[in-house]
């Protein structure tokens, strides 16, 4: 479970560096998760624009890297391909999570 | 209507291998040519119930029993059953979709519970029988139509 991370205007951005993020690879994405963005305070965008296919075990990882930032840190996500949006419009976790199209579009939001 | 003959796929009943077992099923769908959406649905159903039976009716046997994945196509669109000798459903029946309660802190919110959900929200028909010692759980998609 590949993934890089960046920091731009007081965000940190976690690109996934992976095709899928299924019941395989969830708990590794999870532990993976925690060391990147441990120690930090800035909110993490979640860029998804690598990712075309996510499962149920894919979004609850995604939902317990939120709850493990919480409370002091937010996430955010970006770049949901059309199957993974599916997900989240499907189980409403959209309403849950602020969602971009892009991160140059989470970051023009956030910043203003 | 494009022409799928019927098809069926093994796999062994561990998580990586409902990876290859999923590429291996959506590349038997191909004639099918179905749009981005749809392929998603196919994929996301069967990937949700492949995973239900490694993690519940496999969960003591993975490395010893197979699972098979059976399809065909028809007017009203896709067949799929998903056969497993794995424990039975403890109650006899596949387990309702009970929608996700998203309406509680942060710290409660549901990490897992969407499988069953997702599964009903996309299929149009969910059947499960035990056929001896086996779990068949059918499955009807309306893509390719």
């Amino acid at each position: 479970m590949e993934l890089t991370s960046s920091t731009e205007h007081g965000l940190q951005i976690v690109t996934v560096q992976e095709p899928r993020i299924d019941a395989a690879v969830a708990l590794a994405f999870k532990d993976r998760m925690r060391d990147t963005t441990e120690g930090g305070i800035d909110t993490v965008v979640l860029d998804l624009n690598h990712v075309q296919f996510i499962d149920s075990s894919g979004l609850g990882a995604i939902v317990a890297a939120m709850k493990n930032l919480a409370p002091d840190r937010k996430l955010i996500l970006a770049g949901l391909t059309p199957t993974v949006d599916k997900v989240f419009r499907l189980t409403r976790m959209d309403s849950v999570f602020g969602v971009f199209p892009t991160v140059e579009a989470a970051l023009t939001k956030l910043r203003a | 209507m494009p022409e799928l003959l019927p098809f069926a796929v093994s796999l062994k009943g561990t998580e990586n291998a409902v990876r290859d077992g999923l590429a291996q099923a959506m590349a038997c769908l191909a004639p099918l040519h179905l749009n981005t959406d749809d392929a998603g649905t196919v994929e996301l159903v069967l990937a949700e119930a492949l995973n239900n039976v490694v993690e519940h009716a496999l969960a003591s046997t993975p490395e010893l029993t197979a699972i098979e994945i059976r399809g065909s196509h028809g007017a009203d669109g896709l067949h799929i059953t998903v056969i497993d000798c794995g424990a039975p459903m403890p109650d006899g029946t596949a387990p309702l979709a009970k929608t996700p309660n998203l309406d509680v802190e942060t710290h409660d919110m549901p990490e897992g519970g969407f499988g069953w959900y997702l599964i009903h929200t996309l299929a149009t028909d969910v059947k499960y029988s035990r056929v001896g010692a086996a779990n068949h759980l059918s499955l009807q998609l309306p893509v390719g139509v």
